[in-house]
């Protein structure tokens, strides 16, 4: 099943020159045990995944389809150490996003001390007006952060994008393990793998902080667009697992005294905190979009009075854009003096003159994208990309070129996926979710999502993309002697 | 806290299900039935829709009633929106949006329910296998009510599911017994040769036959049908029991005076009449006809309190201070 297996030239996360990584040794060799029999593995974790009713949403003009979850049975490790660097930059990065998105709707020190230039604020298409001058509790907007990390051919680990709007994916991280818990429960007791499920209690914790009314048990409501939304069975997952109520803004109403309440049959109860899936723009109809159908008359209102939390705030989007992303690194420097701990993808802004002349001279070595598009639509690949798509995509920057970004091709580093009974290298990216309170926690490991096509680089589950559980041990803690493999063997 | 929009979609996915149901059981009863009776017997398909109240949609569509039209409207037709079909697509799109309430083992028989009625939707016309497929999907209502029954936590969202059913199912009795009894009743005395078997094929398709017998004997005669269907309290289907079943379900709601009175208003209606004034003739038709309308009215008067009540509330009104 392993025969021939070799990354092709990139950084494969389990093996290197046919050896086992330091924290893999015991996946690599319990797997390389279990030889052939790991195809039944795969149909136990593809039959668990149906049992479960893991599912993520299709939407086509025709119908929404309820596809089951794409899931590789062979785990993505990585090692203690290593993601303790990686948690500190992250939650180093994300402490500097809220300070500057704080800073954008306050005084602007960042524009005024020339580090961040203000025609990027104006052309922002998610910087809102409305938002200056609020004050959210903590100085805290962005609450919920999931960032993409890529690792290059050398092994560097880089941040790809970072996700403030409504970012998802958590819960198939949580759901991941629990089909690899199933599937390899011999290998959960002999490995010392650091566990995932305290995410929705982090979540609950942080969420209820932001209650106006302390002392009191809050009433917590996950806001979803409803049932057509790829991502509802997130929204109704995690309000299950937080004993939260998942509401559709018809649910709410803002009445005379500011405050948010949900219709129930008993009457209004009112709501202290609303973790919101709704984008900004659908969030008031009375502020922003009027045409929406998904928001509540008034929320903004309440919001700025303190009647309600809102996670993420409002306007915390303005730093989920790639043009904002290529300036992280100085926002690092300008707030806190500091090095960025995890670097980013050298970028270049297609506003900027002398930027756009390169990437337009280099489209071959390019992954162009929109500055402010999620789920990996409208990217472009020069390396595979047709003369015609090159032409459409010089187009599209040259007519707007504040809304793209252009960075050199990543070749996703890759971990051996079973497909069609044999086990080949396959891109994959990792999304760990942050979160932003009083005690800031990264999740351990994150969602790691895997481009299933051979070659390809989109690792989006709307694209095709599947994904694995993602493992993180500590590589000096010794198992028992001869423990995971002899057990293993001994079994079958 | 049940919220107002998952309680209306329980109510409703509560009658979507029971009126299919009730649907897929009168075609199959009188699907037998024609095949048992002579053509003396003079039965159309006319009266089924009638029954399900899609007499006028049937003939904006359709000039001529036959049996192939009459059977795909009411089971197959997507344009029908009472059919079988389109019934459990509701049904199905409203327990969606409680998904996460209901128990994961009753979502996935929904779920295949809905997916194979849509796929063999065609076996409901053609006669050879008209039969098995009314069968096998009226087993699955019945598996789907099952489990919910034994593995869903009798509270208060349960309830709504109970009331929803409840309603729509005294609703389908009053129906067939408006259409049914009533065109026997106005039959002259003695009613043909074939009124026995009419008055049977009636309670069958309220599934009601073999209990009525077991308390009314061999003979079956029109008013002791009448009184079985309307007032027996432990038959499931019968107008009492129904009504019964939805005020034990309010008991688990909050807030229940208005939908309660409500009920009480139907048993009323219900228990005054003398049943045995209905006996045969075109002047008890109209007595008959004149008491189920009473009873259709004060069921859809008790809709619209339920709605008031707990699904369209207006803001301001009641306000829950802390919730327990």
């Amino acid at each position: 099943m392993w025969e021939g297996y070799q990354s092709p030239g990139c950084w494969d996360e389990l093996l290197a020159d046919g050896q086992p990584r330091p924290a893999c040794d015991g996946v690599v060799s319990y797997l390389a045990a279990l030889g052939d029999r790991l195809a039944a593995r795969q149909e136990a974790a593809e039959l668990a995944v149906r049992a479960m009713g893991i599912t993520f949403t299709v939407y086509t003009e025709a119908s929404n389809i309820d596809k089951a979850w794409p899931f590789d049975v062979i785990p993505r490790v990585i090692s203690t150490q290593e993601w303790e660097r990686i948690s500190l930059g992250l939650v180093q990065r994300l402490t500097v996003l809220n300070l500057f998105i704080g800073d954008l709707y306050g005084d602007a020190r960042v524009v005024a001390d020339g580090v961040f230039p203000a025609g990027l604020v104006a052309s922002s298409v998610n910087f809102r007006p409305q938002c200056q001058s609020a004050r959210p509790p903590q100085g805290v907007w962005a609450h919920i952060c999931g960032s993409d990390l890529v690792r290059d051919v050398d092994g560097t680990m880089y941040v790809l994008e970072d996700n403030l709007r409504v970012p998802s994916g958590v819960s198939y991280m949580l759901e991941n393990r629990l089909v690899t818990k199933r599937v390899f429960a011999d290998l959960f007791r002999d490995l010392d793998i650091q566990p995932v499920d305290d995410y929705t209690n982090k979540l609950g914790g942080l969420l209820a902080a932001l209650s106006p009314r302390p002392g009191e048990p809050p009433v917590i409501a996950v806001l979803t667009p409803g049932i057509f939304n790829s991502a509802y069975f997130e929204h109704a997952f995690l309000a299950q697992q937080m004993g939260a109520h998942l509401v559709e803004g018809k649910d709410l109403v803002v009445d005379g005294d500011d405050c948010v309440y949900m219709r129930t049959i008993g009457g209004l109860v009112r709501v202290d905190v609303i973790y919101r899936r709704v984008d900004d723009l659908f969030l008031d109809p009375e502020v922003f979009r009027p045409d929406s159908a998904l928001g509540v008359p008034g929320l903004m209102r309440a919001w700025r009075a303190g009647k309600v939390g809102i996670a993420n705030a409002p306007g915390a989007g303005v730093a989920d854009d790639k043009v904002v992303y290529a300036y992280v690194p100085a926002l690092i420097r300008y707030y806190l003096d500091e090095e960025p701990i995890i670097p980013n993808v050298p970028t270049w802004l297609c506003h900027l003159e002398d930027h756009r002349r390169y990437v337009l001279s280099h489209l071959d070595e390019m992954v162009v994208k929109p500055a402010n598009e999620s789920g990996g639509y409208g990217v472009f690949i020069g390396s595979r990309a047709t003369k015609v798509a090159k032409e459409k995509i010089r187009r599209l920057v040259e007519a707007r070129p504040r809304d793209y970004v252009a960075q050199p091709i990543v070749q996703l580093s890759t971990a051996p996926t079973l497909c069609d009974g044999k086990v080949v290298p396959r891109h994959l990216d990792l999304r760990p979710f942050v979160l932003v309170g009083q005690h800031p926690y990264v999740t351990q490991g994150g969602l790691t999502r895997v481009a299933m096509k051979q070659g390809s680089l989109v690792v989006n589950s709307s694209q095709g993309g599947g994904s694995k559980d993602t493992w993180v041990i500590d590589p000096t803690v010794v198992p028992a002697p001869g423990q995971s493999q002899a057990q293993s063997q001994s079994k079958w | 806290m049940l919220l107002s929009r998952v309680a209306e979609s329980v109510y409703w996915a509560a009658r979507y299900l029971e009126r299919a149901e009730a649907t897929a059981r009168l075609v199959n009863v009188h699907t037998e039935l024609f095949l048992d009776l002579p053509k003396a017997a003079g039965m159309g398909w006319a009266p089924l829709l009638a029954v399900s109240g899609s007499r006028d949609a049937f003939g904006l569509r359709h000039t001529r009633v036959s049996e192939e039209k009459v059977v795909h409207f009411l089971t197959a037709s997507a344009e029908n929106p009472g059919s079988i079909i389109s019934s459990v697509k509701q049904a199905h799109a409203n327990l969606r949006v409680t998904q996460a309430i209901l128990p994961s083992e009753a979502w996935g028989v929904l779920n295949q329910l809905h997916v194979w009625a849509a796929e063999t939707r065609l076996e409901a016309v053609g006669r050879r296998t008209r039969l098995a497929w009314t069968s096998r999907f009226i087993s699955q209502c019945r598996l789907f009510a099952g489990l919910l029954d034994g593995t869903m936590s009798h509270d208060d969202t349960y309830a709504f599911f109970e009331i929803g059913r409840g309603l729509e199912r005294a609703d389908m009795t009053t129906r067939v017994l408006d259409i049914q009894a009533g065109t026997l009743v106005a039959q002259p005395a003695g009613a043909g040769p074939f009124a026995e078997l009419m008055w049977t094929g009636m309670l069958r398709s309220l599934s009601a036959h073999q209990m009525f017998r077991r308390i009314a004997g061999p003979m079956v005669t029109g008013p002791a049908a009448l009184a079985f269907l309307l007032r027996d309290p432990q038959f499931p289907r019968s107008v009492e029991h129904c009504l019964i079943e939805i005020s034990r379900a309010l008991l688990e709601v909050c807030r229940h005076n208005d939908p309660m009175a409500g009920c009480a208003d139907v048993q009323q209606v219900l228990e005054q009449t003398d049943l045995s004034s209905l006996g045969e003739g075109k002047k008890s038709a109209a007595a008959l006809h004149e008491y189920v309308d009473r009873l259709q009215q004060g069921l859809a008067r008790l809709h619209e309190v339920l709605v008031n009540t707990y699904f369209e509330l207006e803001p301001s009104t009641i306000r829950v201070l802390q919730p327990a």
